[in-house]
């Protein structure tokens, strides 16, 4: 370790000038609330009186109390919310990869009107998740809705399924709606990785008269690699807080509650301030790990490369 | 601007004091109405005929059909303190929850309070203080097509029995006929109040309480409630919808009002949208009491109703309580009754001329009205939102077919019984 330089030092000072104002925001819009939701988690406090809470310590999380265990850790509601979450997770971002990578390859292919379907292929992305869930859960209607007019008109069901009301099918439902909306940000990123790929590679495959089949999975899958498990980790950061769209398909059904909604019932439902931070609190550290699992995982690659 | 106004009261030929308020504090007074029905539409009208009358002025905030998000809006609203709405639209069971947060108009009400019914009065009155007026009450009833009963021979149902047989009967004979997508029975059955209220009235007509009594003390685990839900139960894909699971009061007045459904349960306001201009079924609705549980049951509809409180956090507090006042006094309640079947909370006007021939069966269910069954939201106070969630979702479980009713009732009472602190809540 050298002694830094006077440019050094001035330039790293100018940096820190720089980035105060955006540290200072972020610590006001960010870390504050944040700070005080995981304060919360460790309180009594309610919402009909903010102002009159005492400290519970970790009764929120766990607690034994007349041979009885409460809390958090121990609620059954929480840990089917955190497998429905799990399970919405693993299967919407699967399906959302596999047909993202294939609209993804023919986006990237050269066709006359590319640039029009490109765009066309971003609207369901574009639409806000308030507008198009409302717009499915009409679709879905049992009643009324052409989901089941089409289905029934092409003999594919005898009678109206109840979509959003069936338990069976409710998840179903979410995960239909979402692969729906999200498929266009996947096929995005995976468009972007596509595009910075050397064309030597495939050059040479062409040369070599290699089938396209195994070109795809002995070249491009490999080369973008990286770009994939980029748009796998947002895209499951993102359904790890999956919270509008259940809402307003199935409300606060049990059947399809992800940890949000939980939290959120009893934050404001409920009225439970302090149980309510504690289930935020949890979803923040679950989510945490996550990202934290993930950069371990990418920098042992690196290493590797 | 002040010139404008100063002009328009003068013009508007008002007397001297109203003239002086109007100079002195013209506001904006901004009011959440309900948007079920016709429910925007007569806020507005009366809204806007105050602030004509006061000089004032009114901005209308239309808020979420399920009662359940609505609370949830109006508490996130008043945890923060927020000055944007005035006037509140609350319900039955909120007085409990949001008393912290409006103001006493006891002093503004005066006399008029004692034209109201003494039960609602007494239920909005929270530690001494009048939290809020009475707006309308409701009361669950039955709906059926006059026109079906009579093609198949058939009278209203006045027991639970008789409803199903009924239903089943047209049903199959319509389905029969070439329209398969009649069903038998149409209600709220999504997990959400809703729900609550229609599950009260099945568990309170077999004489199976009212989840907690009125001392605290959970009563749920009884075998009129267990056959009240078993046979809600047996109804989703018989005569009702599967889909009946995700209804709310809309929902079934779709079904219904486009003339697929035989039966439905709602809240009177839909008499006036069934018998509008524009409603299929227009003269083909008559509207009966809730039937009973059995032949020694009883008739049950759960107590509704909507209040109007005033923010404590408004800064036009007088002004936004006499905008209550003028909303909730005889002659407005008669005019929303009789041009959009909203019940009155006055006792007077259920003997009025004009309010009987709108809405006949404010007569004939005055018994219904004032014998309605309320929620148990006085003995659980603050809690009560717990307990209703935990009712519709045990109450839900059971009619998606997830669990049986002795089982999920017993499973509840436990629940219940924790929640409460054994009984103190």
């Amino acid at each position: 370790m050298s002694e830094q330089s006077e440019l050094t030092r001035s330039r790293i000072g100018a940096a820190w000038l720089f980035l105060a104002p955006m540290l200072f925001l972020l610590v006001l819009v960010a870390g504050w609330p944040l700070l005080r939701t995981i304060w919360f988690g460790f309180t009594d406090a309610n919402l009909a009186d903010l102002s009159s809470w005492k400290f519970v310590g970790l009764d929120n999380y766990i607690d034994h109390t007349d041979g009885k265990w409460t809390g958090l850790l121990v609620d059954p509601e929480w840990w089917r919310a955190v497998w429905n979450t799990v399970f919405f997770t693993l299967i919407s971002v699967s399906v959302e990869t596999v047909f993202g990578m294939v609209i993804a390859l023919v986006l990237n292919a050269s066709f006359p009107g590319r640039g029009v379907v490109r765009t066309a292929v971003l609207i369901p992305w574009a639409v806000p998740t308030i507008v198009s869930a409302k717009m499915w859960s009409w679709m879905l209607n049992d009643q009324f809705g052409i989901v089941n007019d089409a289905m029934m008109k092409l003999g594919l069901i005898s009678h109206p399924l109840a979509w959003t009301a069936n338990p069976d099918l409710s998840m179903i439902a979410v995960i239909m709606v979402d692969v729906w909306k999200t498929t266009p940000f996947m096929a995005l990123l995976l468009l972007a990785g596509l595009q910075m790929l050397p064309s030597d590679c495939y050059e040479a495959a062409r040369v070599d008269g290699i089938n396209p089949v195994k070109v795809f999975f002995r070249v491009t899958l490999p080369l973008i690699r990286p770009a994939v498990m980029v748009a796998v980790i947002f895209r499951a950061l993102d359904a790890f807080r999956i919270f509008d769209l259940i809402y307003v398909l199935t409300s606060n059904s049990k059947d399809t509650m992800s940890m949000s909604v939980y939290a959120r019932q009893q934050l404001v439902d409920f009225q439970e301030v302090g149980y309510g931070s504690a289930a935020s609190t949890l979803l923040f550290l679950t989510v945490g790990i996550l990202i934290v699992v993930y950069m371990v995982v990418g920098r042992v690659q690196f290493d590797k490369d | 601007m002040k010139f404008r106004k100063h002009a328009a009261v003068i013009a508007g030929g008002l007397s001297a004091t109203l003239l002086a308020i109007g100079l002195a504090h013209a506001a904006t007074i901004s009011v959440s109405c309900g948007a079920v029905g016709k429910e925007l539409e007569m806020c507005k009208q009366g809204a806007e005929a105050w602030a004509k009358k006061t000089g004032n002025t009114v901005t209308l905030v239309s808020t979420p059909d399920s009662t359940t998000e609505r609370l949830a809006l109006y508490q996130q609203l008043l945890a923060a303190g927020a000055a944007d709405i005035d006037v509140f639209q609350i319900d039955v069971v909120w007085p409990g929850i949001l008393a912290n947060h409006f103001i006493d108009l006891s002093k503004a009400a005066g006399k008029a309070v004692d034209e109201h019914f003494p039960a609602i009065i007494k239920n909005n009155t929270v530690g001494g203080k009048l939290v809020g007026i009475p707006w309308f009450t409701d009361a669950g009833v039955l709906y059926y097509r006059k026109d079906l009963l009579e093609k198949y021979g058939a009278k209203p149902p006045t027991t639970w029995e008789e409803l199903t047989a009924t239903a089943q009967k047209v049903q199959d004979g319509e389905r029969k006929a070439g329209n398969d997508k009649m069903w038998g029975y149409v209600w709220q059955g999504r997990a959400y109040e809703g729900l609550t209220c229609d599950a009260l009235e099945w568990v309170a007509s077999f004489n199976g309480g009212t989840i907690v009594d009125p001392a605290g003390k959970v009563t749920i685990n009884n075998p009129g409630a267990i056959a009240a839900l078993k046979m809600a139960a047996g109804w989703v894909n018989t005569i009702t919808p599967k889909g009946v699971l995700n209804y709310g009061e809309e929902e079934a007045r779709g079904v219904f009002q486009s003339g697929n459904a035989v039966f439905m349960r709602n809240w009177p306001y839909a008499w006036n949208l069934a018998n509008g201009a524009d409603s299929p079924i227009k003269d083909k609705v008559g509207v009966v009491a809730l039937p009973k549980g059995g032949a020694n049951g009883r008739h049950a509809a759960t107590l509704g109703g909507w209040q109007l409180a005033v923010s404590k956090y408004s800064k036009n507090q007088a002004q936004a309580a006499d905008l209550v006042m003028y909303l909730t006094s005889a002659a407005e309640q008669k005019r929303r009754a009789i041009e959009a079947s909203y019940n009155p909370t006055i006792a007077s006007l259920y003997k009025d001329k004009d309010v009987l021939a709108a809405v006949p069966f404010f007569g004939s269910l005055y018994e219904t009205f004032v014998n309605a069954v309320p929620r148990p939201s006085t003995p659980t106070g603050t809690k009560y939102n717990q307990v209703s969630s935990e009712f519709w979702n045990t109450t839900s479980a059971v009619l998606s077919g997830q669990g049986d009713a002795a089982g999920a009732v017993k499973a509840l009472d436990e629940k219940l019984t924790r929640l409460s602190r054994g009984g103190k809540w």
